[in-house]
């Protein structure tokens, strides 16, 4: 619980500082002006909602493998919490493309594949609901989990692989591509605090999820015989 | 300073959503703790 505390402390004292360096410290893009600043809260939560799916995607394999209940609880929570950084992406993408492009949304690979991402993990989630067997519900859900995490390196390359109304990749972009230096350590500042804040949201999903099996425990045990 | 109320709005919007996550963490935790102690109350008069 004191370890869970501390995380969470950092995961917020990082984010804030997070923030206050995208204002303050990294300086304002010539083009774009100060609506370049979403930038490091946009790509920081698309990169940590990605490994948010690549940690589901590792328990998905485990759990297939060793069918242990614990892969299938951080699998699930992994899910919700890259579903929810994954939102967070779809929402700030718009707000910062209307000034800059002109319009909120276009059907380009990078926008669609994210979207189609959101929807694949949304699904993930609803499939669990439907079914109530536990060891059903966490092999299908594994392997339905394995599959939807094929979309991510669509996400990844569909910027590098065809051209789109998304500019192209600043970081990992090949020759040409990069980031002014300030820009570039504010950046990855940004990315670390908003994996510090996907880590503390996974543990705190995976206790409650942890806790749901308590309960299915006791209720087994309370059941008349 | 054009466009400074869109990246206001980008932030308070991305921070509400975690936030409101990490609410709904907290209120179904808070559900399942009550739940667990009804339960181990339960148990002793069933056995």
């Amino acid at each position: 619980m004191t370890k869970r505390i501390i995380l969470g402390a950092v995961a917020i004292v990082l984010v804030i500082a997070a923030a206050y360096a995208s204002f303050y410290i990294a300086p304002e893009e010539r083009t774009m002006g100060v609506i370049q600043r979403i930038f490091y809260f946009h790509v920081g939560s698309a990169w940590a909602g990605m490994d948010a799916f690549l940690v589901c995607f590792i328990a998905n394999l485990l759990y297939v493998w060793k069918r242990a209940a614990k892969y299938d609880w951080l699998g699930v929570s992994a899910a919700e919490v890259g579903l929810v950084f994954t939102t967070v992406v779809l929402i700030t993408g718009p707000i910062w493309a209307k000034p800059v492009w002109g319009i909120w949304w276009t059907w380009d690979a990078r926008l669609t594949s994210t979207f189609v991402l959101w929807l694949l993990y949304v699904s993930y989630l609803l499939l669990r609901t439907l079914i109530e067997e536990q060891d059903r519900r966490a092999l299908l859900s594994s392997v339905f989990g394995i599959f939807a995490f094929l979309d991510v390196p669509l996400v990844f390359g569909a910027i590098r692989w065809w051209r789109t109304q998304h500019p192209s990749p600043v970081i990992m972009g090949g020759p040409g591509s990069g980031l002014e230096p300030t820009m570039r350590k504010v950046f990855f500042f940004s990315v670390l605090a908003m994996h510090f804040l996907m880590a503390f949201l996974i543990v705190e999903r995976y206790a409650l999820e942890k806790m749901k099996y308590e309960v299915d425990v006791l209720k087994r045990e309370a059941e008349p015989q | 300073m054009k466009n400074l109320d869109s990246v206001f709005a980008a932030y308070i919007i991305g921070w509400g959503v975690f936030f409101l996550f990490y609410l709904s963490i907290a209120k179904r935790t808070s559900d399942l703790r009550a739940e667990i102690e009804r339960l181990k109350n339960s148990l002793p008069r069933s056995s």
